[in-house]
């Protein structure tokens, strides 16, 4: 089962990690969790491919992996073009019944015209 | 200006019209209803039209053919005809999330020709980051949520 308290930890190892790389002693130390506990919650978000764990020396740096956001960017990307698509189809429409033969009606604001 | 960290994610779009600055941003913001992708939707019935407050504060929802209204987020910014910033706040589980805030920038210049160019960024998608749970997949297809669930069970136990 999802373990509420773990997602909530989670969350806020997270929001940590988004201003930077961090160690696991730093994260304990930061938050209200236990060493081993920071280290199992970064297990399970590595694993999600949502941190990446950077060896240096013997430190061990926390980082988010932005890769792990791919299929959101993707998603934002292709929802915008679909939509800005929609967008400038229906400006075009609509400058072509706004203008008329003059096509210089355009600081005059035009109240919707649904037929013609 | 400059918030930006190295770990911001924004998805940027741009499109050219052939109206000035000022119609283009009333159809944009008034008449949303009318371009908005159909699918697009997070209440209990198709969308009938979805409402963006014309001031800062304002809320940001779609009614549905039902009456229902559901929240999809705020108006940041309200400087027409130049600027409008919109607050979406639509989390992974596709539910508002008052603690949830991802920004939609958009821009109206003028063109030389006298359309306008509008430039939109939506920014700080690492903030679904917080989500991690119900993120993976959670944007792939409608019934990616679902597998995405299973799946962090899995890795959690």
């Amino acid at each position: 089962m999802l373990d509420a308290l773990g997602d909530a930890r989670r969350r806020s190892i997270l929001e940590r990690l988004l201003e930077g790389p961090l160690a696991v002693g730093v994260l304990a130390q930061q938050l209200p969790i236990s060493r081993p506990a920071v280290s199992q919650h970064l297990r399970v978000l590595k694993e999600a491919e949502l941190v990446i764990e950077a060896v240096a020396g013997t430190r061990h740096l926390y980082r988010i992996n932005p890769r792990g956001f791919e299929a959101v960017r993707g998603y934002f990307d292709r929802f915008w073009t679909t939509a800005l698509d929609n967008f400038a189809a229906l400006a075009v429409v609509e400058a072509a019944t706004d203008n008329g033969p003059d096509g210089e009606s355009g600081a005059e604001r035009e109240e919707r015209r649904d037929e013609h | 200006m400059s918030t930006e960290s190295s770990t911001e994610i924004v998805v940027e779009r741009a499109a050219s019209v052939p109206l000035a600055p000022e119609e283009a941003f009333v159809l944009f913001t008034e008449r949303m209803t009318e371009w908005w992708p159909k699918e697009h939707s997070i209440g209990s019935s198709p969308f009938a039209q979805i409402v963006v407050e014309p001031h800062a504060g304002g809320r940001w929802f779609e009614r549905g053919e039902d009456g229902n209204e559901c929240q999809w987020g705020r108006v940041g910014r309200w400087e027409p005809p130049g600027e409008l910033v919109l607050l979406w706040q639509i989390g992974a589980n596709w539910a508002f999330d008052p603690d949830l805030e991802t920004e939609v920038e958009i821009s109206f210049t003028p063109s030389a020709t006298g359309g306008t160019r509008i430039e939109l960024r939506h920014r700080h998608l690492e903030r679904y980051g917080d989500q991690a749970d119900a993120m993976r997949g959670a944007f792939d297809s409608p019934e990616g949520w679902t597998a995405t669930l299973t799946r962090f069970v899995d890795h959690a136990s």
